[in-house]
């Protein structure tokens, strides 16, 4: 797939912004703060770094990217629809009877999934199975896991980042969207996972700390960490929830609510 | 009825794990630090490369496993039932069960006859917790040829299998190379007054049961259901047409096991008098296998008794 320059990114990620917005405020529920935080990551992913073909999505050479935090759905379906796995008409079909794109991803629905994913905690895992066919398969692809920071508080990420280390796994790229919220409340009342950084520089992973809106940031941390070898690697990017609409910024009440029609005009006035 | 003893299940699985790494590369196995428990061991020292011990942390384990079937490997993922399939359930049905991947989970200690390590390491659940995973293939074989020949079918079946394999040393019911499908069990005695249905170690009780209901003059009919799900329907049906009276018997909690499964498929097609032999609704404890099976009520005596019951019955209710 063609890639995008650095300076065509940004009309890019507002595109996206702007499908989330539309697809949440059809659907009627969802989660517009994750995903909207995750929106500029995704776009230096699957539009600028990422080799992949949405006319071949089982190209075997092609680099992966799991979607951890499954609530964030709405930016994959943006991403993978203006990537041209699927038209961009069937976004507004989100969560609708029938419609490939599920609440949560679904693996088996829609091409472009690597992982059906929900139950927080689990992409990691699945990211080092991916890393380590790789491996054994002697080929050079990058695995790419989205996490969330509320699902550091599960165990198994944490038993993921003691095996990924301890077998000395590569080309596993985990970006961590520290948004700073979970679904109840801050990170900080409900469960503090602070020192993030040095908690995955102790577990031996190569760790970087990026302006998770700064999409040269973001593109150069990413071809950091592809360099990085017999190490994963956790690049932890400060975002902001709800990011590029005003009244959703930092306001949980759109951790898991869909705008309402009016939310969604006003928003896509302000993404313009 | 002489009891000769074979090698463990779990013995049959590591062997059988080294010949399929000699015949397939892209089989790889995975563990949780009881390799020399469940007896992957043998096909680390062999393919090393191929061999991941994660450690003991079994959920990260199935998802990892889970990553490597969808870039295409065929991942073996093992430990103690009540481990693997208890601490990671979430992931065997979120990673593996909903996206329908390519994941076999063998686990080694299955039921009570684990004996002496005591009820924290049997487990009792697993057919019950595996069965509910929509897709899922579901063995408990019942000696080591037919582990052999059902790990091998395993390899072959394309989807998510579970397959319990138990501690012990184990009887001897197949001659070498016996050959076994999934979802196909296996008619070892035929008789006309009862059928004596039984999986895994229940297996040879069930035949040690039926020749003593011979002497009592009761001919019983011995079914292997080796595979709890899919369930042969086919081999079910006939014997219910035959006997009209069976006993279900399991090294399982009686809740959502062999019996409950074969019941719900009796009484929707073809109802007959049922009895069930099976773990009652409690946790086992410290002893010797033979002394908890015995005490468990896991043994012949306790299926003859049940076939017994049945025959009666079958005399009083229409069904």
């Amino acid at each position: 797939m063609k890639k995008l320059t650095l300076e065509e990114l940004p009309s890019k990620a507002k595109e996206i912004r702007r499908d989330i917005i539309r697809m949440l405020a059809e659907a009627g529920s969802g989660h517009p703060g994750g995903s909207l935080s995750a929106a500029d990551i995704l776009t230096v992913l699957y539009f600028h770094l990422m080799n992949h073909d949405p006319a071949n999505p089982k190209w075997p050479d092609r680099d992966r990217l799991i979607l951890s935090k499954g609530h964030g759905a709405p930016v994959l379906y943006a991403a993978l629809a203006h990537a041209g796995y699927f038209p961009a008409e069937k976004l507004l079909t989100l969560r609708k009877l029938g419609s490939p794109l599920q609440g949560h991803p679904d693996m088996r629905r829609l091409p472009g999934l690597e992982a059906s994913t929900g139950s927080l905690g689990q992409g990691l895992s699945i990211g080092i199975g991916y890393a380590l066919a790789r491996r054994l398969d002697k080929k050079s692809y990058f695995t790419y896991v989205i996490l969330s920071d509320g699902e550091t508080n599960e165990g198994q990420t944490w038993e993921a980042a003691a095996a990924a280390a301890h077998h000395k796994v590569d080309h596993l790229i985990a970006v961590l969207d520290y948004n700073k919220f979970q679904l109840d409340d801050s990170v900080k009342k409900i469960c503090d996972m602070e020192p993030m950084a040095e908690k995955w520089r102790s577990f031996n992973w190569h760790v970087e700390e990026i302006d998770g809106h700064n999409l040269h940031q973001i593109a150069a941390a990413l071809r950091e960490a592809q360099e990085v070898q017999g190490k994963p690697c956790m690049i932890i990017a400060h975002t902001v929830k709800g990011k590029g609409v005003s009244f959703m910024e930092n306001n949980n009440h759109f951790h898991g609510v869909a705008p309402t029609k009016e939310e969604a005009e006003r928003a896509l006035r302000e993404l313009v | 009825m002489e009891k000769k003893l074979g090698p463990a299940t779990r013995d049959a699985y590591g062997q059988t794990l080294v010949e399929l790494g000699k015949d397939n590369p892209n089989v790889v196995v995975l563990d949780a630090d009881l390799s020399k428990s469940t007896k992957t061991a043998a096909f680390g020292e062999k393919y090393p490369e191929r061999f991941f011990n994660m450690g003991i942390q079994e959920a990260d384990m199935v998802g990892v496993a889970a990553g490597l079937a969808a870039a295409g490997k065929i991942p073996f993922v093992s430990s103690f039932a009540c481990f693997l399939v208890c601490k990671s359930y979430d992931q065997l049905r979120m990673a593996v069960a909903f996206p329908e991947l390519n994941v076999k989970i063998v686990t080694s200690h299955g039921g009570i006859s684990v004996g002496e390590d005591g009820a924290s390491q049997q487990s009792i659940e697993d057919v019950a917790l595996m069965t509910s995973l929509p897709g899922f293939a579901v063995m408990v074989p019942s000696d080591a040829v037919q582990t052999r020949a059902l790990v091998h079918e395993a390899a072959r079946h394309v989807g998510p299998v579970y397959i319990r394999t138990g501690r012990p040393k184990t009887p001897v019911i197949y001659p070498e190379k016996t050959s076994f499908q999934i979802g196909k069990g296996v008619r070892l005695r035929e008789g006309k007054d009862v059928t004596l249905i039984a999986n895994g170690l229940l297996v040879f009780e069930a035949l040690a049961a039926s020749e003593q209901l011979k002497a009592e003059g009761i001919e019983a009919s011995v079914v292997d259901l080796h595979t709890v799900k899919p369930l042969d329907r086919k081999l079910l049906l006939e014997e219910a047409a035959r006997t009209h009276a069976f006993v279900v018997s399991e090294e399982h909690q009686i809740w959502g096991g062999l019996g409950s499964a074969v019941a719900r498929l009796i009484s929707e097609e073809q109802p007959v008098v049922m009895e069930f032999v099976a773990i009652q609704d409690t946790y086992s404890e410290s002893g010797a296998p033979d002394q908890l099976m015995e005490k468990y009520g896991l043994t012949a005596p306790y299926i003859v008794k049940r076939a017994k019951r049945a025959v009666a019955r079958k005399g009083r209710v229409s069904v």
